[in-house]
């Protein structure tokens, strides 16, 4: 088989147990290279064993996987030498300096030392890391160790980068700083494979999303492919009374309606257009909304349909 | 670049980094130096005086003992650098270093090599940090520099079979404290053998055991090579068992590289 120059990452019936618990039931998937697919799913549904098959850290049960065409069990050396990995937990060492990291990473890709010494000061200018360059990694905070491990990870020049959950735990500045370099990434035309719990951050990365659920994927497409899945957005109407409420449930036909909340539901694309004419058919009749707020389904509710899982939110970001 | 070349070449940039973490925090080289110091005045001033009374020789004394004690003190040095070696790799591991080591194209063996290296290179700046103290407090050898440079060459060989065992315990014991843990035998069993006191003043199994295990021709090998006893063929067993423990921790550390899992 020629392997096929625009596929990155594929990998067919991934198979994996620990013990009796089994992890990863049967996992196809394929990631067109230049292209960001994200792996979504709740913690322990599969992720990290995933990456860790697919980065030749894990050996799969069964099935099979290759990167840039190279078969990840029997040809690990060569599929180890196109990718870079940034795990979950920050994979540097903390007695030494930033910049030793680095140099670390320059002289076991066997760079030569005028090579290495400019690929390092270049990254330390690229990761906003020059102050805390000849500072202690244990001194750095969560961000900038992130950060630093991207940039060690970058060394190398990689063609496929794995990224597992590369923002949990950040902070909102500190995630987007790690989408602009991600971006920065694509636009190279850098592969990316991402894991994230977060339903926003495969929303504005990602080409492609598989969700993942009990080591099975459940679903895969691009983000608004995705959306589709679910049943559409709607209008949500808030009523000052009772009244008010049974009222414009007679007028508007079918819709959901709750009591308590004093609230209707009313099937709509959100657009203009059809809000102006719900108003209107309201105004005809006299009747007063207290409050009008529109969705459109977006990735959580795709999450929650197709999980039983709720989803996770980054802790501070907007929603 | 070949297999080979490439092999060398990513050992030295481990050991390279371990040498620099030893710089980077001399209190775990001091420690395992300051250990054997410690037992030694203990040995030498504490117990020394009636020790070398009971050693059955014409002279008798502090001094005699502090000839006998100090191959036995020089063994314990390497025994205890093991703890170190675990330590700093399972540091290395629980850390995730390692697991980004492993998704490189670099020597797989590399990061085990730069440890086993290193911590030789640490057991030796102990050594001579302990063999100072000993000539300090009067340790006087009756050879010539030959003898010296093959014991130092013995204790090499004998701290290469110590962090290669440590390596795989350090791989193998899953976190900083049960790193530390494993390798307290190791410290213990100079205490059983011909260091400290003759064999045949124990008990017979006892002794049978003193007799028979790894760190007695060792020992005895050193003495005969720095005080002039008779060594045998002690010699000949002491590098069988030095090298017959690299091989085994070597493996056993490897296969524990391989297949570890992570995280």
């Amino acid at each position: 088989m020629i392997p096929d120059a625009t596929v990155a990452i594929s990998a067919t019936g991934l198979r994996k147990s620990f013990g009796p618990q089994l992890v990863l039931d049967g996992i196809d998937l394929e990631v067109p290279a230049g292209s960001v697919f994200a792996l979504l799913g709740p913690n322990g549904a599969g992720k990290t064993t995933t990456v860790d098959i697919l980065t030749t850290l894990l050996a799969a049960d069964g099935g099979g996987a290759t990167i840039a065409g190279h078969d990840v069990a029997r040809e690990a050396d060569a599929v180890r030498s196109v990718i870079g990995v940034t795990g979950q937990f920050a994979a540097v060492d903390s007695l030494f300096t930033g910049e030793e990291n680095l140099r670390l990473m320059a002289d076991l890709r066997h760079l030569g030392r005028a090579e290495g010494r400019q690929r390092v000061a270049e990254l330390l200018e690229r990761f906003d890391l020059v102050d805390a360059a000849r500072k202690p990694v244990a001194t750095y905070s969560g961000g900038m160790r992130r950060r630093l491990d991207l940039a060690m990870t970058l060394m190398g020049d990689p063609r496929i980068i794995f990224l597992d959950e590369p923002t949990t735990g950040l902070d909102p500045r500190s995630r987007r700083t790690m989408w602009q370099t991600i971006r920065a990434l694509v636009r190279d035309g850098v592969t990316i494979f991402l894991t994230t719990q977060y339903l926003e951050e495969a929303d504005e990365l990602a080409h492609r999303v598989a969700v993942l659920d009990h080591g099975r994927l459940v679903a895969q497409g691009t983000p608004d492919e995705l959306k589709r899945l679910v049943p559409g957005g709607h209008v949500q109407l808030e009523f000052p009374d009772g009244s008010a409420l049974e009222r414009a449930a007679q007028v508007l036909g079918e819709t959901q309606r709750d009591d308590e909340a004093l609230t209707l539901r009313v099937a709509s694309d959100g657009g203009v257009r059809s809000l102006r004419a719900l108003l209107d058919r309201l105004d005809r009749e006299a009747i007063e909304v207290s409050e009008l707020s529109v969705r459109t389904p977006d990735l959580d509710d795709v999450f929650l349909y197709l999980t039983d899982h709720e989803p996770a939110t980054p802790e501070g970001s907007p929603r | 670049m070949t297999a080979s070349t490439m092999a060398v070449t990513d050992s030295a940039t481990m050991l390279r980094r371990n040498l620099r973490r030893m710089r980077r925090y001399p209190s775990l080289t001091l420690f395992i130096a300051g250990i054997p110091v410690i037992l030694l005045l203990l040995f030498v001033y504490v117990f020394g005086g009636t020790m070398g009374a009971g050693l059955g020789t014409t002279l008798g004394g502090r001094e005699t003992y502090l000839a006998y004690v100090v191959p036995g003190i020089l063994v314990i040095t390497v025994a205890g650098a093991g703890q170190g070696t675990a330590i700093s790799m399972a540091m290395d591991i629980t850390e995730g270093i390692v697991t980004r080591f492993r998704t490189m194209a670099i020597s797989r063996t590399s990061v085990l090599v730069g440890h086993v290296v290193g911590s030789v290179i640490q057991s030796m700046l102990a050594l001579a940090l302990v063999v100072g103290v000993a000539l300090l407090i009067g340790f006087r050898p009756a050879t010539g520099p030959v003898e010296w440079l093959a014991a130092a060459g013995l204790l090499a060989l004998g701290a290469m079979a110590v962090a290669w065992l440590c390596v795989a315990m350090g791989l193998a014991s899953g976190s900083v404290e049960t790193a530390s843990n494993m390798p307290m035998f190791l410290v213990l069993l100079p205490l059983l053998g011909s260091g400290f006191v003759p064999t045949d003043s124990m008990p017979d199994g006892l002794s049978w055991f003193a007799d028979n295990q790894p760190f007695t021709p060792v020992i005895e090998t050193i003495r005969g090579l720095l005080m002039g006893t008779p060594v045998g063929d002690s010699w000949l067993i002491a590098i069988a068992w030095c090298l017959g423990l690299s091989a085994v921790g070597a493996l056993w550390a490897v296969r524990q590289y391989d297949r570890r899992s992570l995280r």
